[in-house]
């Protein structure tokens, strides 16, 4: 057997297709198109939901915990009664459980990073987004899962939405948009981050307040000024805002256009970020 | 035959840090490239380079006829790849892991199952099929990861220290793996810092140190680059060690090494077996008591250590993986 130290230069500029037709070979084999590895990512996605069913409850356990506890803690002397308090607090709760569900974005994907699993989608002859995507898919199914199981356990202690099941969907539906483009800004934190410890350490951080200093769990007018300062520009303040008028009945359709025109602005911003970093990262 | 895969003056610059610095490489098809160098030397960027996942800042690289940058695409069809971090999914089970591989491949879901078995199987790991790969041990993910790469039958595989940190019976079964695949007519290109691994199963061997092929050849050309053989001998008493000396001193070719804490002595040869029967004649002539005597090739750690002016394990803990 010889060894060269490629000296001759090969001659590879023939198109390969051109060699396999001539050579009576197959065309070189491609891969799936977008859609098929985009669904194949988020089938990826669903099995981990399958075979780890404790992390969507380790992230719905919490909320519905505060659900209970509110309710019936403080439900009666804020509001006047445990039942007014869970129709003034669900929409919050709903919003907090699906707002932070969606750093586990950032978590899973940084996770692939680590791990090299990233390295090999990305030699593999692929849609390139398609993990991305996918990922995302799979993440919005996850949230309608957990929006499911939150508004369950509420009508298991009570809860009727005064809107009815139109109200429910549109406000679940709302989430969903608003968490979905929300997870872009995952995305880049995912791609960015060292570790999934980092990731999680960072999104708590920015996740508390987001959820907390807002109109979720107590009406605002008791808060210091410069706190409702804060709730008045917190976008979770808007979610909650506009989620509690479709499950209440009364649709604020200025209030719903807006979180749409921020998730789409987010999704913008953010996507386009995401994916460069994405494509770069070596 | 025409390559399956070249590089010709591959340049790769992290700001300042020139991680390759100009790497020529050629293999045969249905041969196995040894890359062998310490961490840090540009054996991950190397492959790196050639599976599309970096650019090279300089120079051109062709696998399986495609270049690595313009045909990128086309090129990932054709390729395996399988990593020191075995790339499967923890919560995942093997079945499933390699059932994704498959579907990503546009195998259609019937066919992406059925090839998953079949490699399970070949594997050793259909016991296993359907465990979650969080319980499995460190060989069984490498397998795994291995036959995530094969899904596809891609005709080059690129293994990126496919042992490294495999106890000795999980990489006997890795080298076995490889050896059958190669005999089935896949080209290999294979990074190591194991010389024992390069020496077992690649037709050529790169040494590559800071950036560049320092010695491209098989391990018996490059062993024959440093000298021929040596004689090592053991012998009782400090007496026996320099009564052996003056004995074997005409048949030297170089430079003999005496130990006198272990009364060892190394004498470089020319022919090694003849030299043997002849030193062994002449000691017993001189009636030196010999504990032990052996012939022994050069190893491809002294190989290194001639080449580089280290040795290849030196360097083992700093290793930047080239991301």
């Amino acid at each position: 057997m010889s060894v060269h130290q490629a000296a001759e230069g090969p001659a590879f500029e023939l198109d390969p297709r051109l060699i396999s037709a001539v050579a009576g070979a197959p065309p070189p084999a491609t891969g799936a198109g977008a859609l098929r590895a985009t669904l194949t990512f988020a089938w990826r996605a669903l099995l981990k939901i399958r075979h780890v069913p404790e992390q969507l409850l380790d992230a719905t356990l919490f909320p519905i915990m505060f659900t209970l506890m509110f309710t019936y803690v403080f439900g009666g002397a804020m509001i006047g009664s445990p039942e007014a308090y869970l129709r003034y607090a669900l929409p919050g709760i709903l919003a907090q459980t699906v707002v932070f569900m969606t750093m586990y974005t950032a978590v899973t994907l940084n996770t692939d990073i680590e791990r090299g699993s990233f390295d090999r989608f990305r030699s593999q002859p692929i849609w390139r987004p398609a993990p991305l995507a996918g990922a995302l898919l799979g993440d919005t199914l996850r949230y309608g899962l957990a929006s499911a199981l939150v508004l369950g356990i509420a009508t298991l202690i009570g809860y009727r939405a005064p809107g009815g099941p139109g109200g429910v969907a549109g406000a679940v539906a709302l989430l969903l948009v608003f968490c979905s483009a929300l997870s872009w800004l995952w995305l880049i934190i995912g791609l960015t981050a060292r570790t999934p410890a980092a990731v999680m350490g960072v999104s708590t951080m920015i996740l508390f307040p987001l959820t907390f200093v807002s109109p979720a769990f107590a009406p605002p007018e008791t808060m210091p000024a410069l706190v409702r300062e804060f709730v008045a520009v917190n976008p979770v303040t808007l979610l909650v805002e506009a989620a509690r008028g479709l499950l209440d009945g009364v649709p604020d359709a200025g209030d719903v256009a807006l979180v749409l025109a921020l998730s789409g602005g987010m999704t913008l911003v953010f996507a386009p970020i995401a994916l460069r970093l994405y494509n770069r990262r070596a | 035959m025409s390559p399956a895969i070249t590089a010709e003056g591959l340049v790769k610059k992290y700001g300042d840090v020139v991680a390759l610095d100009g790497v020529d490489l050629s293999v045969p098809e249905g041969t196995v490239l040894g890359l062998l160098g310490p961490n840090g030397a540009g054996k991950t960027t190397t492959v790196r380079i050639l599976t599309t996942l970096l650019k090279p800042d300089a120079g051109r690289a062709t696998v399986a006829g495609f270049d690595v940058v313009a045909d990128a695409p086309r090129l990932r069809a054709r390729i395996g790849a399988s990593g020191q971090y075995a790339a499967v999914d923890d919560h995942l089970t093997g079945a499933e892991n390699l059932e994704m591989v498959g579907r990503l491949y546009h195998l259609g879901t019937g066919r992406s199952r059925q090839r998953a078995r079949e490699l399970l199987e070949r594997f050793d790991l259909t016991e296993a099929a359907d465990r979650p790969v969080r319980g499995y041990s460190g060989g069984m993910r490498r397998r795994l990861d291995l036959a995530g790469a094969l899904v596809a039958e891609p005709p080059v595989l690129f293994l990126d220290e496919p042992t490294t940190g495999l106890d000795p019976r999980a990489r006997a079964g890795m080298w076995e793996v490889v050896s059958e695949l190669v005999a089935g007519g896949t080209t290999v290109l294979l990074t190591t810092q194991y010389l024992e691994e390069a020496d077992r199963l690649a037709d050529a061997v790169a040494v590559i140190d800071h950036g560049r092929v320092i010695a491209l050849g098989t391990a018996d050309e490059l062993k024959d680059r440093i000298g021929g053989d040596c004689i090592e001998l053991a012998v009782n008493g400090a007496a026996d060690l320099d009564a052996a000396r003056r004995a074997l001193a005409p048949l030297a070719t170089g430079e003999m090494k005496a130990d006198g804490a272990a009364l060892r002595l190394t004498i470089p040869v020319g022919d090694g077996t003849a030299a043997l029967v002849t030193a062994l004649g002449r000691l017993a002539a001189e009636r030196v008591a010999v504990r032990d005597a052996g012939l022994r090739r050069p190893t491809l750690d002294e190989v290194f250590l001639t080449l580089t002016g280290h040795r290849a394990d030196e360097l083992v803990t700093t290793e930047e993986d080239g991301r």
